[in-house]
């Protein structure tokens, strides 16, 4: 596989299409909810992200966001893994993808547990593009203290 | 001066270079490239093809070996001691301000070292904070602004000359108006003689967009700053590395470039000013080197420029730039703009043709060799990144112009931006990439 083809693995490109989550969607009566505004400033992506919880579980994601494949596959990806998880599961997820990111490489992704978020290992190699892959997984963290 | 005899003076004003001037050819393209190593490069198992000059330039052999030269056998601290080294350094350093100053057209002592042009810019606008707390006396008067004087910049800036003129608004109560662009990207001259008015102090304005490479009509500012009785101050940046600048000639009040853009080493720029204008302004960084006498209460300023060149200065980047003035001199700045004025046109020839590729800029505005893009559903990141993967290097971003982008109705663009070391075949290296990134990312209908 080419460095291209490792950093844009189909999985990332069929997400960056699809965008699950895409649409900020109000939260239903009696969930809590929590919001994130994050942004890289060296390229402009941003994205607003919203978790909504039914006491400790996460119902739903939802995102508006701007910005490069990387960056919104991401936050498909993420949408799509936390739907129904307790929120410190959804957390140790967060702290997982983290650590594969900042890895440069050497922290092999367990498909297992992060899902089409295991795809996102060859970004690990691209330094300057691991803000891309973390934009909507910080938006969450934070989102979800702020719902805490 | 015998020395100035063998130097061929800048030919004329922007833009005329590229009528008359006869371009490098093909031949000596190839020829020139052999000076510059990092050509050489592979990037990943692809040749690189170098299109990010209006970012940083890369350095001729001739540029390294002069720094190399100076730390080999003149290194000392300029204009203090008496050592045989002392002196030597110094007249090194003088010499290269000498021939910077001669390839823009300025008095040797119009010339102020600094770090780049974004210290250049900041070095002004704090002269003029504190001739507005009253610094400088009764000759920084011209320098003092407070509520009711307007500074006026324009749409097209790099941030490096907007957010220091905005900052000193702040600082000063004076008021920061700029004249827009149209929806292209063009500048609203019609709009130019509203905007500066009888309570503008100071013009500041790039000659070229670093943005889009579209060249400003310097001519018709000044003449409205002058008017009146407005200070110019021109960013060069982009256009003393790539066209013939005369700042005579433009008649502007100051100018800030850059040496890593024009072939020089990076920590070196320069800001031009009047000899009467500089020496009437107070300084920004203080400290010494600066001095003539120093009390415990008070200090006496030496006249410019060394009066804003506080502390060890940049010795092996003058040095170094220098040399890169002197490359620049012998291939002739004429020859270079009317060579990249070609390769600029046959990439905006080469993307009109491509499918979902939208130039962005006006036309009918001349232009150095610099094509800015939008590519329809592809984020300018990941267009960078593919054609990274091709060896093609480009700007992707808002390449620190971000009220031009949001004028234009983009966040982010991809820029391509040459420099007299490009060939037609790196523009079509470059336009064969950008023809195959909406097939690779699913963009195409």
């Amino acid at each position: 596989m080419s460095g291209l083809e490792q950093l844009y693995q189909q999985i990332i490109l069929d997400h960056a299409k699809r965008r699950v989550g895409d649409g900020l969607q109000e939260p239903a009566p009696g969930h809590a909810s929590g919001e994130s505004h994050q942004h890289n400033p060296i390229c402009g992506d941003q994205i607003q992200l919203r978790v909504e919880l039914d006491g400790t579980r996460i119902v739903r994601i939802s995102w508006d966001g701007t910005g490069c494949s990387i960056s919104m596959a991401a936050a498909s990806v993420l949408t799509e893994l936390a739907e129904g998880v307790e929120r410190d599961e959804l957390i140790g997820l967060i702290d997982q993808f983290r650590e594969v990111m900042r890895s440069r490489g050497s922290v092999e992704a367990d498909e297992e547990v992060l899902g089409d978020g295991a795809a996102f290992a060859g970004v690990a190699k691209f330094p300057a593009r691991v803000k891309c892959a973390m934009l909507a997984w910080v938006a969450a963290e934070t989102a979800l203290l702020a719902a805490a | 001066m015998a020395a100035a005899q063998n130097v061929p003076q800048p030919s004329a004003g922007p833009g005329a270079g590229q009528q008359h001037a006869e371009a490098l050819d093909a031949a000596e393209v190839s020829r020139l490239r052999a000076d510059f190593p990092i050509l050489e490069t592979q990037v990943g198992d692809q040749p690189l093809v170098y299109l990010d000059s209006g970012a940083t330039s890369q350095n001729p052999r001739c540029v390294m070996e002069a720094e190399q030269q100076y730390y080999e056998q003149f290194n000392a601290a300029v204009h203090r001691g008496a050592h045989t080294l002392a002196v030597e350094a110094t007249d090194h350093f003088e010499a290269a301000r000498a021939a910077v100053a001669r390839f823009i057209g300025a008095g040797d002592d119009e010339v102020v070292w600094t770090s780049n042009a974004t210290e250049a810019l900041n070095l002004l606008a704090y002269a003029f904070s504190n001739a507005s707390a009253g610094r400088g006396g009764s000759a920084a008067e011209r320098f003092r602004l407070g509520p009711g004087d307007e500074i006026v910049v324009t749409e097209l800036e790099h941030h490096a000359n907007l957010i220091p003129w905005q900052e000193l608004a702040f600082r000063t109560g004076a008021a920061l108006k700029y004249i827009p662009v149209d929806a292209a990207g063009a500048l609203r001259m019609d709009l130019a003689p509203e905007v500066i008015g009888p309570r503008t102090r100071v013009v500041a304005f790039t000659h070229v967009s670093n943005m889009l490479g579209t060249i400003t009509d310097v001519a018709a500012l000044v003449a409205l700053a002058r008017e009146v009785g407005a200070l110019t101050v021109l960013d060069g940046c982009q256009s003393v590395p790539h066209l013939p600048v005369d700042v005579k000639r433009l008649d502007v009040d100051f100018m800030a470039f850059s040496g890593h853009k024009m072939l020089g080493p990076t920590g070196i720029g320069a800001l031009y000013g009047r000899r009467e204008l500089l020496n009437a302004m107070p300084p920004f960084l203080t400290g010494g080197s600066m001095i003539t006498t120093v009390t415990m209460e008070r200090a006496e300023f030496l006249e410019a420029p060394n009066r804003f060149e506080a502390g060890t200065q940049r010795i092996s980047q003058a040095v170094g730039l220098a040399a890169a003035v002197g490359y620049l001199d012998e291939v002739g700045m004429g020859r270079v703009a009317a060579w990249e004025e070609r390769l600029g046109a046959r990439m905006a020839d080469g993307l009109a043709q491509l499918p979902g590729i939208r130039l962005l800029g006006p036309d009918g505005v001349a232009r150095i060799g610099t094509a800015t893009f939008d590519v329809e559903g592809v984020h300018p990141h990941d267009v960078g990144q593919f054609l990274d993967a091709r060896g093609v290097a480009v700007r992707v971003g808002h390449h620190c112009a971000q009220p031009l982008h949001r004028a234009l109705g983009v966040t982010a663009s991809t820029r391509a931006s040459t420099y007299l070391y490009n060939t037609e075949q790196d523009v079509d290296a470059m336009l064969n990439a950008v023809a195959d990134v909406r097939g690779f990312f699913g963009a195409e209908a």
